[in-house]
């Protein structure tokens, strides 16, 4: 076990931060919040501020605009953190790929714990995802 | 007039979704100007359009946004049938205006509950979060994925709607429009949010022109327009639906106008689906072998309003050019009516309250001035031309 899985044994605060994306990640993450999924019962919540977060949910492609944002909003996070790639867009630029505003996937940007592939990935998904990487060996 | 102060509110802040940066300036508590930057999300869609295939595109368009997923789609799919004049089936219609008005169904709701969050009414968000699951299940059922649908396609839809289905998303309904009911209740009868939203972020008629606002915004300020009864497309003018409009122009009209559509939408999709019985199943789609030279216009009503779809072809496999007008373009420029003269905390509301899409929205953007007209450069512009004069300095002094 890691050093990141060692710290996130308890409940994980969570900042969603929306890079280029078309909101249907962000939907899809705020629908895990509402009474269906309900991920709030294992003690994840949603945080208004990077400074209060554990882990970090990128949407959406690296945009040329959003690139330095993207690196501050990261280096301003407390550490350890984790960093999780949602959606297709920020795990690989999916159809934007080739738009000239791309600039290369959220992995070439800042370090990246944890793809959630998908467009958009099922609220299921995400919360597999979170799991698979908490019982990483 | 007194000092002015500068609220931020972005790139990331906690009651956006998305990045966009705007900037309250505020005399005491009273905010006087709004200035909105643009451009975080640009993805450049329209050139990105312009290097797939006609087919390809309805899967780039789609995912503008993920709320409008079929507005998109639909307004295209207007755009390049009308260049070779295509007449698509009868049963595809009423398929594409069921998914459309689905897709208004699940977008109203979540702007009821999103309205109800930035009251501080989360349990209305909770609820409205929760109604809105049927829906999209009703989705996945009928198209595969909770969003982004890649139903249509050109001369049809690509998949059809089975007795079984239908039956299924009928139960789906009846059980929505309960709880619409119920949302309704809650938000006419309460004191407090009458007290919160009657007389905010008043639009009147004239500054709807002003700004050429569409949707909800424009009926609630008492402007009756409506695409799909002005221009009917799809099914809309087959079967008996009636606009909704509103005459105060604050943001109680507006979610008055969104919360009544719902029920419209419901009996649209209602009426479509007995209709649905009339015509022979899997007669979904005609074959369009090529899209001669021509240029093509296609408009929907999106859940926020108008969708303008340009498209020119030249008798390729792909659009020579296409161009995309989304609804909150011009519905985004109203908060410098509707939230100046108010206090910063009826902003948050005033802006919720068009419901603006920013992604849908997104564009480059070049600062000039006003009165000069030149192009206004940012620092590292200028860093960069300060730079380059020492550089031809050097080679001019051969230092």
């Amino acid at each position: 076990m890691g050093f990141k899985e060692k710290c996130f044994k308890k409940s994980l605060w969570v900042f969603h931060m929306s890079a280029g994306s078309c909101n249907n990640c962000d939907i899809e993450i705020l629908d895990c919040l509402t009474p269906k999924f309900d991920i709030e019962r294992f003690g994840m919540k949603l945080v208004g501020s990077i400074r209060h977060a554990d882990v970090l949910l990128v949407t959406g492609i690296v945009t040329r605009k959003l690139l330095p944002r993207i690196k501050e909003v990261y280096d301003q996070a407390p550490k350890p953190i984790v960093v999780i790639a949602i959606g297709a867009c920020a795990c690989t630029g999916g159809m934007f790929k080739d738009s000239y505003t791309f600039k290369g996937p959220l992995d070439t940007v800042i370090p990246v714990d944890a793809y959630v592939p998908g467009c958009p990935p099922k609220p299921e998904a995400m919360l597999a995802g979170v799991v698979k990487f908490l019982n990483k060996k | 007039m007194g000092k002015k102060t500068l609220v931020p509110l972005g790139p990331y802040h906690p009651l956006l979704e998305e990045p966009e940066f705007f900037k309250l300036y505020c005399d005491g508590e009273i905010v006087k100007e709004v200035i909105w930057e643009t451009g975080y999300n640009h993805r450049g869609i329209e050139k990105l359009c312009q290097s797939k295939t006609f087919e390809q595109v309805f899967y780039v368009v789609e995912r503008i946004c993920g709320i409008c997923s079929t507005s998109h789609p639909f307004a295209y799919a207007n755009a390049v049938e009308s260049i070779p004049g295509v007449e698509i089936p009868e049963r595809a219609k009423y398929i594409r205006s069921i998914v459309g008005e689905l897709e208004r169904v699940h977008s109203h709701l979540l702007w009821v509950g999103l309205a109800g969050h930035f009251l501080g009414y989360n349990t209305v968000f909770m609820w409205a979060w929760k109604y809105r699951e049927p829906v999209l299940d009703m989705f996945e059922i009928i198209t595969g994925n909770r969003n982004s649908y890649a139903m249509f396609t050109i001369g049809g839809v690509r998949r059809d709607i089975s007795p079984e289905q239908a039956a299924q998303l009928l139960k789906v309904l009846d059980e929505v429009e309960r709880k619409t009911t119920l949302l309704v209740g809650a938000v006419m009868d309460d004191p407090v949010i009458h007290a919160r939203l009657k007389g905010v972020g008043i639009l009147t008629a004239e500054d709807i022109h002003d700004f050429g606002a569409v949707g909800p915004t424009a009926r609630a300020s008492g402007v009756d327009i409506d695409v799909r009864r002005d221009d009917p497309y799809a099914a809309y003018d087959m079967i008996d639906w009636k606009v909704i409009t509103a005459n105060d122009g604050d943001v109680f009209a507006k979610a008055e106008v969104r919360l009544l559509e719902m029920y419209e939408s419901i009996s649209i999709i209602k009426q479509c689906l007995e209709a649905l019985k009339k015509t022979e199943a899997g007669d979904i789609k005609v074959k369009v072998k090529e899209i001669p030279p021509g240029i093509g216009i296609g408009h929907a009503e999106a859940p926020r309003g108008e969708v303008f779809h340009f498209v020119k072809s030249d008798g390729g496999n792909s659009p020579v050019r296409h161009k995309i007008r989304a609804p909150s373009f011009t519905c985004i420029p109203t908060f410098r009516r509707s939230c100046v003269g108010g206090t910063i905390s009826d902003a948050a509301i005033a802006t919720a309250a068009v419901d603006p899409c920013y992604c849908c929205t997104e564009r480059m953007s070049h600062v000039y001035d006003y009165t000069t007209g030149k192009h206004i450069m940012s620092a590292a512009e200028l860093i960069k031309l300060s730079q380059e004069k020492t550089k031809n300095l050097k080679a001019k002094l051969k230092v």
